[in-house]
């Protein structure tokens, strides 16, 4: 990296640009960045702000024109929208990615522990570590799962570890995502796009690659089939052109080579699973589903559901099929359950967790309800078994009004809440109407994880377009941004 | 590479009409370009409601308020979605399916026809009026054929691209025999003086344009050609590649490729069907064929492709309707 200028922020790109008390993901100073992160500063500064605007239109342009979309359904009418894209990448150095990775991958091995004991002999409740029925009265709890076995112990093979920075640059996890967590699709895109766009910013970095994944899900997909079949068939099992996320299942059933079926292309006879294909019916071994447990299989969860499979839990309980991820995992990502995730670690590995939890407090307990009434103002309260950012109350910027429709909500209902410590999540510049500017991110690592855990370097970063907001839910109007990890120096 | 990849009987469907709607926009430009081109003076509603006449649209035209005339045959095509033979009701049907195949077709392919898509849902009504309508109706059909030109060079060579085919031929098939009908029912009035010779001449140009053969028939047809020589083209020319008889021997070959590459035993009634209709087309003089009734004719081999779509259907379709099917 031999271009070496002066500090961007002399330059008028970054001039306005004031992260204020906040942690910036490119002009904080860090160690182990090779030079990059004033390389980088250095070469937007040098395309400046006009060509950067034109660009990030191009950009958008080419989504749309891709169909790289979500769908948003507001009063009836479905929008298919692009997740916006800022095209000033987040960087993360190959110190700091290491301790994401090792942090995860602890994370998702506890996640899997407590599943599997929870579904058998239930040591963690007789040792009361967490309250019995805060797991086993859990509304995403079960019981057609008990005493199954998985094959090498992997419930959560596909997860994604909702991860923010304070105001230190301290990464601490915000949520796990151990259902069908989404975005993968965007880190790939994302990074696409920033080949084709900006080819002169990305010129020499070394960076760690992301277009791996698909064939490492794969992999993990046909290591995880029945035991005993060569070559087995994976499918993704999607609920089909209206879901808002189609566009990544199109992408993941590409990336990994298998089709996309829908519940209507697959049959169950004799306990086994097929497809329907122009030469009849043909086995399928694993299925990657994109829907929830619920509409799996009307059968046995709702019987109203036609995204599902008749028969479907009953071939996989005897084994010959296998679910990606599988059935009751909802109970390990449960924002109640969030909360004892250290002592869950601790627990299962005798290890500390390498990522610390943001403070949380369960409002199920009497001390986390009073705490949590006596600082509503200060903190964040989530419903419990909710996603997407909804239902979720920001003391700090809340209003009156609001605040005290979360006090009755607290008081008719606590164990349906948790309340987190309002983090000051870290920025990153991000172009907007008034130029370079602050805006608050997370980032969601994805963990697949068959017979061992591989994360896919980087992740999701997800930037809340408006000034000052803290939530980057795409639902919500977030964007994303392309993530960076830096490869480490050789030798 | 191992393993012969399956394909799913929906993505089959699914490929088949995409082609086939597609094969309806390029054939409804090329019907509009013509008939705007070969308007008869003092007759211009005739000549426009014969469009109607052809897709056996009348009941619906009637039902959607639209009354004969140009502006209303215009509108009827180019932008009532709610006519489901119009431009946007089959362009919105055919990225409707090719959405549903993203996972199988090509980026490109997917990215071409969202754009043809997005663009032609915007169609102003001032587009459709005078030297503007014939513009409209090449960005019509060069859309169409720039999806054919990204299909042809970028989609994967399996089963699906015969599916594909299918759809495609039959749905050109098809239009070829309406064509036929519609046109030669209006043009074949007894011969008159030079005159008149010559403007039927004309308005058989404008029927061989419309199935991009009147280069073609150039090249073939005797000096002092008469109408039973270009329904002879239509028919059953080998190198016209919107004759019927070329569409069902290409049929034939996709037919069996199936069976005999992928091992598909359903094919059996398809194939009889399509080498039945061969034999109709083919096994007499077109001059025969005129005689015993041209009209009734093409209603047979309609109904034949009809046949031939639905033993398709039946045999590799997850969801196939045959009563839905037009």
């Amino acid at each position: 990296m031999a271009e070496r200028k002066p500090a961007a922020e002399a330059t008028p790109l970054f001039a306005g640009y004031a992260p204020g008390p906040y942690f910036c993901e490119l002009t904080a100073p860090r160690e182990g960045d090779g030079g990059a992160l004033g390389v980088v500063r250095a070469r937007l500064a040098a395309i400046g702000i006009e060509a950067l605007r034109a660009r990030a239109a191009a950009a958008e342009g080419d989504l749309i024109d891709l169909g790289v979309t979500f769908t948003v359904y507001s009063d009836a009418a479905a929008i298919d929208r692009i997740l916006p894209f800022d095209c000033i990448p987040r960087i993360i150095t190959a110190g700091e990615w290491d301790r994401i990775e090792r942090g995860v991958k602890q994370r998702v091995a506890a996640l899997n522990l407590f599943l599997h004991d929870i579904y058998h002999e239930r040591k963690i409740l007789a040792d009361g570590v967490l309250p019995r029925d805060l797991v086993l009265g859990n509304a995403n709890y079960r019981p057609e799962m008990e005493h199954f076995p998985v094959r090498f112990g992997t419930y959560v093979h596909i997860c994604g570890t909702d991860i923010v920075r304070g105001r230190d640059g301290d990464f601490m996890v915000l949520e796990d995502n151990a259902r069908t967590p989404s975005g993968v699709s965007y880190v790939v895109e994302n990074r696409h796009l920033m080949n084709r766009t900006f080819p002169d910013l990305m010129a020499g970095m070394k960076l760690r690659p992301v277009d791996d994944y698909g064939r490492r899900l794969h992999a993990a997909m046909a290591e995880i089939a029945p035991a005993g079949v060569d070559d087995p068939q994976v499918v993704l099992l999607s609920p089909g052109i209206y879901n808002s996320a189609y566009f990544e299942h199109v992408f993941l059933a590409r990336e990994m080579g298998v089709p996309l079926v829908e519940g209507a292309d697959l049959a169950v006879e004799q306990d086994h699973v097929w497809m329907r294909t122009t030469a009849g019916l043909r086995p399928v071994h694993t299925i990657y589903r994109r829907i929830g447990d619920d509409f799996l299989d009307p059968t046995v969860f709702r019987p109203e559901s036609l995204l599902g499979v008749p028969g479907l839990i009953g071939a996989w309980r005897r084994g010959n099929v296998t679910l990606a991820n599988a059935v009751g995992t909802g109970v390990a990502d449960d924002k109640a359950v969030y909360a004892y995730m250290p002592r869950i670690i601790r627990y299962y590995l005798g290890e500390e967790a390498i990522l610390a939890n943001v403070p949380t407090h369960t409002c199920r307990e009497r001390g986390g309800l009073d705490y949590t009434l006596a600082h509503l103002a200060q903190l964040v309260v989530k419903p419990v078994g909710e996603s997407g950012g909804y239902g979720i109350t920001i003391g700090p910027r809340a209003s009156r009004a609001e605040l005290e429709r979360a006090r009755a909500a607290l008081l008719a209902e606590p164990a349906k809440w948790i309340s987190q410590e309002v983090i000051d999540l870290s920025v990153a510049p991000t172009l907007t109407e008034s130029g370079v500017r602050p805006r608050h991110l997370d980032l969601r690592p994805f963990a697949v994880t068959g017979r061992e855990s591989w994360v896919l370097p980087g992740g999701l970063s997800r930037v809340a377009m408006k000034e000052g907001s803290l939530i980057v839910n795409s639902s919500q109007g977030g964007g994303s941004k392309d993530t960076w990890v830096l490869a480490a120096e050789a030798g | 590479m191992a393993r012969e990849p399956v394909m799913l009987a929906r993505y089959a469907e699914g490929l088949f009409w995409m082609a086939r709607y597609l094969e309806r926009v390029e054939n409804m430009a090329r019907l509009i370009d013509v008939t705007q081109g070969f308007e008869s003076p003092g007759r211009e509603a005739e000549s426009w409601y014969a469009l109607v006449q052809i897709n056996a649209d009348e009941e619906n035209f009637a039902r959607l308020g639209h009354t004969p005339g140009a502006e209303a045959v215009k509108a009827f095509y180019l932008a009532d979605a709610a006519n489901p033979t119009s431009i946007p009701a089959s362009l919105e049907a055919a990225r409707y399916n090719a959405s549903t195949l993203r996972p199988l077709i090509s980026t490109e392919m997917w990215r071409q026809l969202n754009m043809f898509h997005r663009a032609m849902s915007a169609i102003a009504p001032e587009e459709m009026q005078g030297d503007r309508l014939s513009r409209l109706c090449t960005r019509v059909k060069e859309g169409v054929q720039t999806h054919t030109g990204i299909t042809e060079g970028t989609f994967f060579r399996d089963q699906g691209w015969l599916f594909y085919r299918l759809g495609r031929l039959i749905e050109r098939a098809d239009q070829t025999t309406r064509l036929l009908d519609i046109r030669y029912h209006l043009l074949t009035a007894p011969n008159g003086g030079e005159d008149r010779r010559v403007a039927e001449l004309e308005r058989w140009g404008g029927v061989l344009r419309a199935a991009a053969g009147y280069h073609g028939f150039r090249r073939v047809a005797p000096p002092g050609f008469a109408p039973a020589d270009v329904v002879a083209f239509l028919l059953v020319d080998r190198g016209s590649p919107r004759s019927v008889a070329l569409c069902v021997s290409e049929m034939e070959a996709c037919l069996g490729e199936l069976r005999a590459r992928y091992g598909l035993r359903g094919t059996v009634d398809a194939l009889e069907l399509a080498e039945e209709l061969r034999a109709a087309l083919t096994g007499r003089p077109v001059s025969r064929i005129i005689e015993g009734g041209l009209r009734a004719f093409l209603d047979a081999v309609q109904q034949n492709l009809n046949a031939l779509a639905a033993a398709i259907g039946t045999a590799f379709f997850r969801d196939w309707r045959p009563n839905a099917a037009s």
